[in-house]
């Protein structure tokens, strides 16, 4: 994973005048944000939902430990391979044992964000075993050699011509930019890999508890053929993608397709329980890994826990009008946007992402539409907290915020203050903020203060 | 029934008439009240920007001073959300915040049970749903009902009125390039609803959208809802 977290606000300088990106993330955001709205509001239950949705997240949060155990159980006694990974490296680590045993060659993967946090396929292929994306964005971000700019639609950020000619410079295709062709083009090189593939790599959107069951919900069947053709199938999910029960599906996936791509329902969804018993569709052996990878960090802290009820849908990036006009790469971390910007410095590293909370103007859009009612803006608030108890924000700040607590402590002071500022400013010295005054005008201050006009004329009328 | 009226800071010093107006709109329909001058912020500024311990000394000078009113109203829905949503976080005290404070239209419309203030705006008006008082406090229909409510006044909705206008407190300096663009795209939908003057519940995102359109020479001007209310 390319960390860059550091570089947000020259990134984000830089992709406020690119205007061809600003274009492509206006249009894409609209188109789905609209969409999204007429099949969120054809439901008449749908806070009813976002509220179930919520209680069972906290539930399993809450008894994390429990529910993974018996997942864990159930998993096993229908003959899947549980691995548990602590980081990265021991996810990795396993993912090779596992690749040379059966002398893989070529690894299929289907779209999952845990494998782009571990750096999964450059790992792999740094290992000499091809791998290739399959989900049609992913497989367009890996053509381009870039990290995606959204977890749920990873090329947003490019339009169908850059898409038709990057296809024509990395495939030697006839230059087109009708997406049914594009996709043509993808899906013959595609089934070539997946008919030869050793193992396919998956994530998971949830693990159910009570049958031991894998569930990948997706909508171009690569997910499907990832997880059926190949003989070994190895399944990466992060710890908290485990839900007690298999009902609690129905709610799961009622949110989920609305908030993610604005879609009723997603158009396949694979439930997989078990390895090949007499089915040929199946693969031969299964493995699940079990990643923590800095979760547990989050779950030691009651302010952070909620964040790992995300069930990574992408809808708060959609509605932040940060990302909306910056764009995920931004943000250089694979968890862009609001969650992102929880995420990130809490799982990956404080220090590098320590500009992230702030990175927000607070407006709440991200909690409106969360799907599991997730406080994210609230969050963020707290994690600004903890850059400054972390001593992370600048000297001349921490003084200007001393000095302004001193005289907003005591009125004389603040009084005072109010005075000096109306003196300089009449003198004509009033101090030029050009963070603020570079593009917006800064009102002068009243010739005289509210409490000044009610001592002198309002107050006697309410004796 | 004892009412503190609470006027933040960058009201008190910068846009007074928003509290003159506040006085007149509560002078008017006998609302009993009182102004403690030792008042001064609430400490979102620096709350907001992480600074939790400088906030909490502010809001204990706050709590000194509002602790013995009933209710206490504020012509600002972002400052009523720093001492109703999160005094109970950093105080941690036996004050019912949460149920005392009150941004000024709901108030009105919804403790004194009051749709109209009998004020008179022959304007074409667009109002502009603040981040705070729209999400963190649920007010969108009790600033529209007055606004409807005033003679003469033609209230005109502008597109994407729920979206921020990009002031954020400390964001707008830290990140000034992505919160201009923001407010930029605030000014143009209100240029376009064909309003002679944008209203909200909060001065600050007035005072931003001001500052953009002053320095584009658009024409639209903005005014707090208590200054339209009052104007009987």
């Amino acid at each position: 994973m390319n960390y860059t977290p550091q570089k947000f606000s020259i990134n984000a300088k830089r992709a406020l005048e690119n205007e061809k990106l600003r274009a492509n993330l206006t249009r894409a955001i609209k188109h789905t944000l609209t969409k999204r709205t007429e099949v969120v509001s054809e439901l008449s239950n749908w806070e009813e939902l976002r509220q179930l949705a919520h209680d069972i997240k906290k539930h399993t949060i809450e008894n994390l430990g429990y529910y993974l155990e018996l997942f864990e159980k159930r998993a096993i006694e229908n003959g899947i391979n549980v691995l548990w990974a602590k980081d990265g490296n021991e996810a990795r680590e396993f993912v090779i044992e596992i690749a040379k045993k059966a002398k893989a060659k070529l690894c299929v993967k289907s779209k999952s964000m845990v494998t782009e946090e571990i750096g999964l396929r450059e790992f792999l292929e740094e290992n000499g075993i091809e791998t290739v994306e399959t989900d049609l964005g992913e497989f367009i971000v890996q053509l381009a050699n870039e990290m995606p700019s959204h977890i749920t639609a990873p090329a947003m950020h490019k339009s169908r011509d850059e898409i038709g000619e990057l296809f024509a410079e990395k495939l030697g295709v006839e230059l087109t930019t009708e997406p049914e062709k594009l996709t043509a083009i993808a899906r013959k090189i595609l089934r070539e890999k997946f008919l030869n593939a050793d193992i396919g790599i998956s994530g998971a959107n949830f693990l159910v508890a009570e049958t031991g069951s894998i569930v990948i919900v997706e909508n171009e069947g690569n997910a499907g053929l990832t997880t059926t053709l190949p003989k070994i199938h190895i399944a990466i999910a992060g710890i908290e993608k485990v839900i007690p029960r298999l009902v609690d599906l129905t709610i799961f996936f009622k949110i989920l397709g609305r908030s993610a791509t604005a879609q009723r329902f997603t158009s396949y969804v694979s439930i997989i329980n078990s390895p090949r018993k007499n089915k040929p569709d199946s693969p031969e052996e299964i493995y699940i890994i079990l990643l923590d990878n800095g979760r547990t960090e989050l779950l030691k802290s009651e302010k952070l826990k909620p964040a790992l009820y995300c069930i990574k849908c992408g809808a708060c990036m959609l509605a932040c009008p940060v990302y909306q006009r910056v764009g995920g790469h931004t943000y250089g971390s694979i968890y862009p946007g609001p969650i992102g910007s929880v995420l990130t410095p809490t799982m990956f590293g404080f220090n590098e992402a320590k500009v992230l909370p702030f990175a927000s103007s607070l407006c709440g859009r991200c909690y409106e539409i969360c799907p599991v009612k997730i406080e994210i803006h609230h969050i963020l608030l707290w994690l600004r907290h903890e850059a400054v108890q972390k001593n992370l924000t600048s000297k001349l700040e921490k003084i200007v915020f001393k000095l302004w607590t001193i005289s907003m402590r005591n009125v004389k002071l603040y009084e005072l203050g109010a005075s000096l500022m109306r003196f300089v400013s009449k003198i004509g010295l009033q101090p030029k903020f050009k963070n603020w005054t570079k593009t917006r005008d800064f009102p002068q201050l009243a010739e005289k203060s509210f409490r000044e006009i009610w001592r002198k004329e309002l107050k006697n009328d309410f004796k | 029934m004892k009412i503190g009226l609470f006027i933040p800071c960058y009201i008190d010093q910068i846009y007074p008439q928003v509290g003159v107006a506040t006085v007149k709109i509560l002078k008017k329909l006998g609302v009993k009240f009182d102004y403690p001058l030792n008042q001064t912020c609430c400490g979102q500024p620096a709350f907001n920007t992480g600074y939790w311990e400088e906030a909490k000394t502010i809001a204990e000078n706050f709590k000194n001073i509002f602790s013995d009113f009933d209710y206490i109203v504020s012509p600002s829905g972002s400052c009523t959300s720093m001492v109703k949503n999160f005094y109970p976080e950093i105080l941690q005290d036996s004050n019912d915040w949460e149920n005392k404070t009150f941004e000024l239209s709901d108030f009105l419309v919804n403790v004194l049970g009051v749709d109209s203030t009998g004020a008179e705006f022959p304007h074409t008006v667009a109002y502009h749903d603040s981040c705070h008082a729209l999400r963190e406090l649920g007010i969108k229909n009790e600033p529209r009902l007055l606004l409807r409510n005033v003679k003469k006044l033609k209230l005109v909705e502008i597109e994407n009125s729920e979206d921020c206008c990009g002031f954020g407190g400390t964001f707008s300096v830290k990140f000034p390039e992505i919160s201009t663009e923001m407010v930029k795209d605030k000014v143009k939908s209100i240029v376009n609803s064909g309003a002679e003057f944008v209203t909200s519940t909060d001065s600050s995102c007035l005072m931003h959208i001001f500052g953009y359109a002053k320095r584009k020479n658009f024409k639209v001007k903005i005014i707090h809802i208590a200054e339209i209310l009052a104007n009987f």
